[in-house]
C-alpha cells in the first residue's frame, strides 16, 4: 500500500474548482429538473390527447434510456443541427432533462394526492382552471412532494461526474485530469469521500424535513 | 399428549390430572402510562376449559398474548407446569428467559387468533402440515395424515388444496383451529376467535370448538363475548376489570347469581 | 452509416457485453440485497447498525466514482489488477445491492406482524419465520421496486464504457470517433437501451405474475402501454416510501 498525501495537498485548489462546478451544474439541473417535471406532470393531465400522448412517449423514452448516453447525444448530435454547448450547459440541460422525468412522476403523485373534493370545491366555486391550479392544487401537492424532490436533488449530485466524459471539470473531471497529469491516484479517492460527506448529510436532513411535512 | 420431537425431552411436560398447569404471579403489565395488568394472579388447572370475560381494555387478550409470548410482563412471572415461560433458573437465579428455553416450554401452547393469521401463500393442507414438520420433525405423511384428520374434524376434509383467500372467514377460522391442534398442545388460547366472522358463520366455529372441548382433555383458555358459548364449555369463569380479576367461578353461579356490582354491569350490558 | 464489418465486430460484441454487465451485476446486487436487508431487521442493533452503515455508505456514493475508484485507485494502492469488466461489476453490484437492500427491508417489514404472530404461536424459530412466512410474502412486493432498480441499473451499465469496458455504448463512442458521424449512433443506442428495458420490464411482470400466483394472489392486470415503471409503494432510489 502506498499513499502518498501530498498528491492529496496539491489536489486540493483543483478539486474546489471542481466543487464549484459540480454545484453549479447542480443548481442550474434542479432549477429545469424541478420546473420542467411540472409542465411534463400538468400535461399529462391535459384532456386533449394530442399533448398527453407525445409527452408521456417522451418521458418515458427519457426516464429509461441511460443519461450518459444523452449527454453525448447533446453534446456531438444536436449540434449538427442546433445549439453548439460547453460542456457544463450540456450537463445542465442534460441532468435537469434527464431528472425532470422523475420529478413529474413525483408531482403526478403529489397531484393525485390532492383529495377529489378539492377540485369538486374549486369548480363549485367556479375558479377558473388557472386559479384551481395555482392557488388551491399545486400548493397541496408541491409541499407533500418537497422530501421526494429533495432526494432528486441527492440522486443529480451524484449522477453529475457523468459530465466529466464530456469534458466538463467538475469533481470527477479535475479529478482525472489531476491523476493523469501526475501519474497518481490519490484524487479519485477525495472526490468518492466528498460525494459521501456531502450527500449523506443531506440524506439525514431530508428524513427528518420527511417527517414533518408529510403526515 | 405431548408432541414427540426429539428436542422435547429436556423439560418434563405437565401431567394432564388436574393439577395446576398455568401460574401468573404478580403479573404486571404496562403499555406506556396505561397499567393494563396490575399484579395479575390467577391460576389454570390442567384438562380445565377457562373463559375470561370483562369489558375491553380489561386485560383478557394480554393474558393471552403473554402466554403465547407475543409481549412480555414488565414484573411478575409466568409458570406453564413446572417451568417458568418468561425466567429461566440458571445458579439458582431468575433470570429472564431465552429464545431455546421460551422455545421448549411454549411448545406447550398453541393459539387461535382472531383474525385467522392463516399463511396465504400457503395452501390449506401446507398451513397445517408447515409447523408440525419444521417445528416436531414430522414426516411430511405423518402431517400430512394428521392435519387431514384434523381438517375432517372441522368439516373441511375437501379443501385441502385452497387457498385461504378462497375460504370464508368461518372456514378460514376453522382451520386456524386445526393448525393450531396440529401441533398437539395442552393448553388451546382462543383469543375472540368469532369477533372477526360474519354472525351466520359463528355457529359452524362455535360447533367445532364445543366438539373440541367435549372430547378432549386440553386445556382452553378463551377470550370471547359469546357468553352462551362460555356457559356451554367453560368449567370457570373469570371475570375481568381494570387488570384485576374481580370475580371468578363455575357458569352457573357467574351468569346466574354473581356478587360483584361490576359483573352485573357488565353482563347485564352484554347478555 | 455504419460498416457491416465494423458492426459485427464492434457493436454486436459491445451488446453482447451489456447484456453481461447487467446480468451479472444484477446478480450480485441480489447475493448482496438479501443478507443485507435481511440483517437490517435484525433484533441487536449493532447488526442492524452495521447493515444500515454499508447501505447509508453506498446510497451516498456517486457510483461512477466509485467505479472509477475501483479501476484505476485500488490496483496500485494494493498492488493487484482485474479487467475492467470485472470493475465494472463489482461498483455496480455494491451499489445497487444498497439500493436493493433497501427494498428487502421494506418489503420484510410490511409484512402484517400477525404473521409473525402466527409463526411465534406455532413455535417456529426465527429464521423458520424468516424462511417459510416472512420471505415468501415479502418476495411478490420486492418484484415490482426491483424493476425499476433493474433499469436503472441497466441503464448504469452505460457508465463501463467509461472505464474501457468495451459494451455498446463503448462501440457508440468509438464509431463517431471513426466515422465522425454520431446522430445515427446515438440514436440507434438510445433506442436499444429502451428496448432492453422494456425487455427486462416484461419479463419481470411475468415473474410478478408468477410469483403471486404461488402465494394464492391474483395478479393485478396491466396493459401492454401502463408506463414501464412498476407502480410500488418502496422507491429504492430515493429511499422514500415503504414501511419504516
Amino acid at each position: 500500500m502506498n499513499w502518498n498525501w501530498s498528491h492529496v495537498d496539491d489536489f486540493m485548489p483543483l478539486f474546489w474548482d471542481g466543487v464549484e462546478l459540480t454545484l453549479k451544474a447542480l443548481f442550474f439541473g434542479t432549477l429545469i429538473a424541478f420546473s420542467l417535471g411540472l409542465v411534463w406532470a400538468i400535461a399529462q393531465r391535459s384532456e386533449k390527447k394530442w399533448i398527453r400522448w407525445p409527452v408521456t412517449v417522451f418521458t418515458e423514452f427519457i426516464r429509461n434510456t441511460p443519461l450518459l448516453v444523452q449527454l453525448f447525444f447533446l453534446f456531438y448530435v444536436v449540434p449538427e443541427w442546433g445549439p453548439s454547448m460547453s460542456p457544463l450547459t450540456t450537463g445542465i440541460v442534460g441532468l435537469g432533462l434527464h431528472y425532470s422525468t422523475y420529478t413529474s412522476e413525483v408531482y403526478r403523485a403529489g397531484i393525485e394526492g390532492v383529495p377529489d373534493g378539492q377540485w369538486e370545491a374549486a369548480t363549485a366555486l367556479s375558479l377558473s382552471k388557472r386559479r384551481t391550479w395555482t392557488a388551491v392544487i399545486l400548493p397541496q401537492a408541491v409541499r407533500r412532494v418537497i422530501p421526494a424532490l429533495g432526494n432528486y436533488v441527492i440522486i443529480m449530485l451524484k449522477e453529475s461526474p457523468q459530465m466529466a466524459a464530456i469534458g466538463a471539470l467538475d469533481m470527477l473531471g479535475q479529478a482525472q485530469g489531476y491523476s493523469q497529469a501526475t501519474f497518481t491516484y490519490e484524487a479519485i479517492s477525495v472526490v468518492g469521500v466528498a460525494f459521501i460527506v456531502i450527500a449523506y448529510p443531506a440524506s439525514v436532513l431530508l428524513r427528518v424535513l420527511e417527517r414533518r411535512l408529510v403526515r | 399428549m405431548s408432541a414427540d420431537s426429539s428436542t422435547s425431552q429436556e423439560i418434563p411436560n405437565p401431567a394432564v390430572d388436574g393439577s395446576e398447569l398455568i401460574r401468573f404471579d404478580k403479573v404486571v403489565k404496562r403499555y406506556g402510562s396505561n397499567t393494563v395488568l396490575d399484579e395479575l394472579d390467577f391460576s389454570v388447572a390442567s384438562g380445565k376449559h377457562v373463559t375470561l370475560i370483562g369489558p375491553s381494555g380489561s386485560g383478557k387478550t394480554t393474558i393471552l398474548r403473554l402466554l403465547m409470548t407475543l409481549v412480555k410482563p414488565d414484573e411478575g412471572t409466568i409458570k406453564v407446569g413446572d417451568n417458568y415461560l418468561t425466567h429461566e433458573e440458571r445458579n439458582g437465579k431468575l433470570v429472564p428467559a431465552g429464545e431455546k428455553h421460551v422455545r421448549e416450554v411454549r411448545k406447550n401452547i398453541g393459539m387461535v387468533f382472531q383474525q385467522f393469521n392463516l399463511f396465504p401463500n400457503m395452501k390449506v393442507l401446507r398451513n397445517i402440515t408447515e409447523a408440525p414438520v419444521t417445528v416436531l420433525g414430522l414426516s411430511k405423511d405423518e402431517a400430512e395424515q394428521r392435519a387431514r384428520e384434523l381438517l375432517d374434524l372441522v368439516g373441511l376434509g375437501d379443501r385441502c388444496d385452497a387457498y385461504p383467500s378462497q375460504l370464508s372467514g368461518g372456514q378460514q377460522q376453522r382451520v386456524a383451529i386445526a393448525r393450531a391442534l396440529a401441533m398437539r398442545p395442552q393448553v388451546l388460547l382462543l383469543d375472540e376467535v368469532t369477533s372477526a366472522l360474519d354472525p351466520e358463520l359463528v355457529a359452524g366455529v362455535l360447533d367445532v370448538l364445543r366438539d373440541i372441548a367435549h372430547t378432549t382433555d386440553i386445556t382452553m383458555l378463551c377470550v370471547t363475548h359469546e357468553m352462551s358459548f362460555a356457559r356451554d364449555i367453560s368449567d370457570q369463569v373469570l371475570m375481568f376489570d381494570s387488570g384485576r380479576v374481580i370475580e371468578s367461578g363455575t357458569p352457573e353461579k357467574i351468569f346466574t347469581e354473581p356478587e360483584h356490582e361490576r359483573t352485573r354491569e357488565f353482563l347485564s350490558a352484554v347478555l | 452509416m455504419m460498416s457491416s464489418e465494423f458492426f459485427g465486430n464492434w457493436f454486436l460484441p459491445g451488446i453482447w457485453i451489456t447484456v453481461q454487465v447487467t446480468l451479472l451485476s444484477a446478480a450480485l446486487a441480489f447475493v448482496i440485497a438479501f443478507p443485507i436487508g435481511v440483517l437490517r431487521t435484525n433484533r441487536l442493533w449493532i447488526v442492524r447498525f452495521l447493515a444500515g452503515a454499508y447501505f447509508e455508505i453506498f446510497r451516498s456514493t456517486s457510483s461512477l466514482v466509485f467505479m472509477f475508484w475501483i479501476a484505476f485507485t485500488v490496483p496500485p494502492v494494493f498492488n493487484i489488477s482485474f479487467q475492467p469488466m470485472f470493475a465494472g461489476v463489482l461498483a455496480l453490484g455494491i451499489t445497487y445491492g444498497a439500493y436493493a437492500s433497501e427494498i428487502v427491508r421494506g418489503a420484510l417489514a410490511a409484512v402484517p406482524p400477525a404473521q409473525r404472530e402466527a409463526g411465534i404461536a406455532l413455535n417456529f424459530t426465527p429464521a423458520q419465520r424468516l424462511r417459510r412466512i416472512e420471505l415468501p410474502q415479502a418476495w411478490p412486493e420486492m418484484i415490482p421496486p426491483f424493476n425499476n432498480l433493474l433499469i436503472e441499473l441497466l441503464k448504469g451499465t452505460s457508465l463501463v464504457s467509461l472505464i474501457a469496458v468495451a459494451d455498446m455504448t463503448f462501440a457508440g463512442d468509438l464509431l463517431r470517433l471513426v466515422k465522425n458521424e454520431s446522430a445515427p449512433i446515438y440514436t440507434l443506442l438510445l433506442a436499444l437501451y429502451f428496448v432492453f428495458a422494456f425487455v427486462l420490464t416484461r419479463g419481470m411482470r411475468l415473474l410478478e405474475r408468477h410469483a403471486k400466483k404461488r402465494i394464492g394472489q391474483a395478479p393485478e392486470k396491466t396493459g401492454l402501454f401502463s408506463g414501464m415503471r412498476a407502480k410500488s409503494s418502496i422507491d429504492a432510489v430515493t429511499g422514500t416510501g415503504g414501511a419504516k
